[in-house]
């Protein structure tokens, strides 16, 4: 028996180092299985979870141009939170209990949407800066192991790219405004640019699950690796438009990149733990629009049933 | 032209504000993938808002934007029957709003996609694509709430109950109709409202719902007057080019 589970660990592992994509009726080890389950699902809530700081403005959106921007993004994200689940489903578990786990608190969703949208700019930044960081790891993800998990991806790089696009467009037009809107586009740089770095997850030397999700190929790149990359393209988006990211020990290399300041890792890892400014809001109100929705879930049940 | 300025400004009226009240419901859906769908009905409408609106900016001929149209009209400006401004109580209120406006925009378009201002006509037919779906789509929920579950079909009636007294108001005509209908751009609302009146009747009879008669109706929009609900909906709306009106976004 267990020289038959080596075996197809063995295969398993020519076949990821060969890059052929494993597929949802392949075997797999467990550990492989629960990483992309668990990585799929985290994904998938960040997008749906991600709607509300952004859903907080479309009310306020200051032009016609803007509220049908922000509401179409809002809405690709629940498409690619909907494309996340479906890929996920693949390998076993349900919706219903996906959203389980995540209303009990089992599984996580990206910390930076623990922070609050308080200005217009924030449409900007996080547009911007969320999903730019976002991209970055998108991009190395087209490459995951897992096939489903691979073709999500490309699909939503190419919306995600769009994103980024319109958050920066925001930003630069609140820099050529008028000195209330260059001081809210700084504001909202000063606060999501450290939880946006902290997107990336803990460093190289501290990331207790890496190993395995990149001899695996669920992860291509490491932590600091896309990290870096993400640095070194935005800082000099954010000089050229007359922002500045609020890190004072940030500073261009003779080689072109940049070296900054420490992270606060303890707060991270305090957001991740439940204890950010808007860990309870974001999850109490996924749970209270899916108890609303039960009755409504119950009857289309109801309905289908007695049409049978 | 200040009657086709008004008559397109409340085309757009109804649009702008039912579209603003479904954008309100984005991440409140009962699940993902009709989330997606309220948000998907909202867009077309605030499309169809936004080309009224550029329109009318146009006929007005004042130098005012579609933007300064939607962003610094006060309330007594704002034409839009007071159906569209009625809040989202619920999944059912929600789909009863949209059923009743959907029946309506949808014979309005078909018959304006015929009127003689070609600018309304071409808005018109590309709406009345959308607006049949929608008309689908929220026929659907009628019938599906109506004939789902004892607790889904008491709170699709008290819906349809509760909105009642805001469809009269749909077919109210004044003397901006009057002056337009006779040079064959706007539609005599009495022909809409027989077509109108037939469907809600289908859609109830499938849907298993009883017809509400009688009652008190809201009137008033017309001539700008409103439920209380529309001041905070444009409070909110407004906010940041009242706030900052030297401001570009």
């Amino acid at each position: 028996m267990s020289e038959n589970i080596e075996k197809l660990e063995k295969q398993f592992q020519e076949k990821i180092d060969n890059e052929v994509k494993i597929e949802p009726r392949d075997w797999m080890p467990d550990g492989y299985r629960q990483h992309v389950v668990r990585q799929m699902s985290q994904h998938a809530h960040s997008e749906v979870i991600g709607m509300q700081p952004e859903g907080n403005w479309i009310t306020r959106a200051p032009s016609l141009r803007a509220k049908k921007i922000l509401l179409a993004k809002i809405q690709d994200e629940a498409g690619h939170g909907l494309y996340l689940y479906s890929a996920a489903e693949t390998l076993g578990t349900s919706r219903d209990t996906f959203l389980q786990w995540l209303h009990e608190g089992k599984a996580k969703y990206s910390s930076i949407f623990n922070y609050p949208s308080l200005n217009w700019a924030d449409m900007g930044a996080i547009g911007w800066l969320v999903d730019g960081a976002a991209i970055v790891n998108q991009v190395s993800l087209q490459k995951t192991s897992y096939g489903p998990y691979s073709r999500a991806m490309v699909r939503i790089c190419k919306e995600e790219s769009f994103h980024q696009r319109q958050g920066y467009e925001i930003m630069a037009k609140m820099m050529a405004g008028t000195k209330e809107q260059q001081q809210m586009a700084q504001d909202a740089l000063n606060r999501f640019w450290w939880p946006s770095l902290m997107m990336f997850g803990p460093h190289d030397s501290d990331s207790t699950r890496s190993s395995k999700a990149l001899k695996w190929k669920i992860k291509r790149e490491t932590n600091d690796t896309l990290r870096k990359r993400f640095i070194d393209k935005t800082i000099p988006q954010a000089e050229f438009i007359g922002l500045k990211v609020p890190d004072p020990d940030a500073m261009l290399q003779p080689d072109g990149s940049y070296k900054t300041g420490a992270i606060d890792w303890e707060e991270f890892w305090n957001v991740v733990g439940g204890n950010g400014p808007c860990n309870k809001q974001r999850l109490d109100h996924h749970i209270k629009a899916h108890k609303d929705g039960k009755w409504v879930r119950e009857a289309c049940l109801a309905f289908a049933k007695n049409q049978n | 032209m200040k009657n086709l300025f008004k008559y397109t400004v409340r085309l757009a009226d109804n649009s702008l504000i039912l579209g603003h009240r479904l954008a309100e419901n984005c991440s409140w859906g009962p699940y993902l993938e009709e989330d997606i769908s309220v948000t998907n009905t909202s867009l077309d409408l605030l499309g169809q808002a936004e080309e009224f609106l550029i329109y009318a900016a146009e006929v007005e001929n004042e130098g005012r934007t579609a933007d300064d149209l939607a962003y610094k009209r006060p309330e007594i400006e704002y034409y839009n029957v007071q159906l569209t401004e009625q809040p989202n109580d619920d999944f059912a209120h929600i789909q009863a709003r949209q059923f009743f406006m959907d029946a309506f925009n949808f014979y309005l378009y078909s018959a304006l996609k015929n009127s003689s201002d070609s600018t309304i006509a071409a808005i018109s037919a590309k709406s009345l694509k959308e607006v049949t779906y929608h008309l689908r789509r929220s026929s659907e929920w009628l019938i599906r709430l109506g004939k789902g579950t004892p607790e889904s079909k008491e709170r699709m009636q008290k819906a349809v109950n509760d909105l009642w007294q805001f469809t009269s108001e749909l077919f109210e005509m004044d003397e901006v109709d009057e002056a337009l209908i006779s040079e064959g751009i706007a539609i005599d609302l009495k022909e809409i409202q027989k077509l109108w009146k037939n469907k809600i009747t289908e859609i109830f009879k499938m849907a298993d719902l009883t017809y509400p008669e009688g009652g008190y109706q809201a009137t008033g929009s017309r001539k700008g007057y409103h439920t209380e609900y529309l001041g905070f909906i444009l409070a909110e709306m407004q906010y940041l080019p009242r706030a900052y009106p030297t401001a570009k976004w």
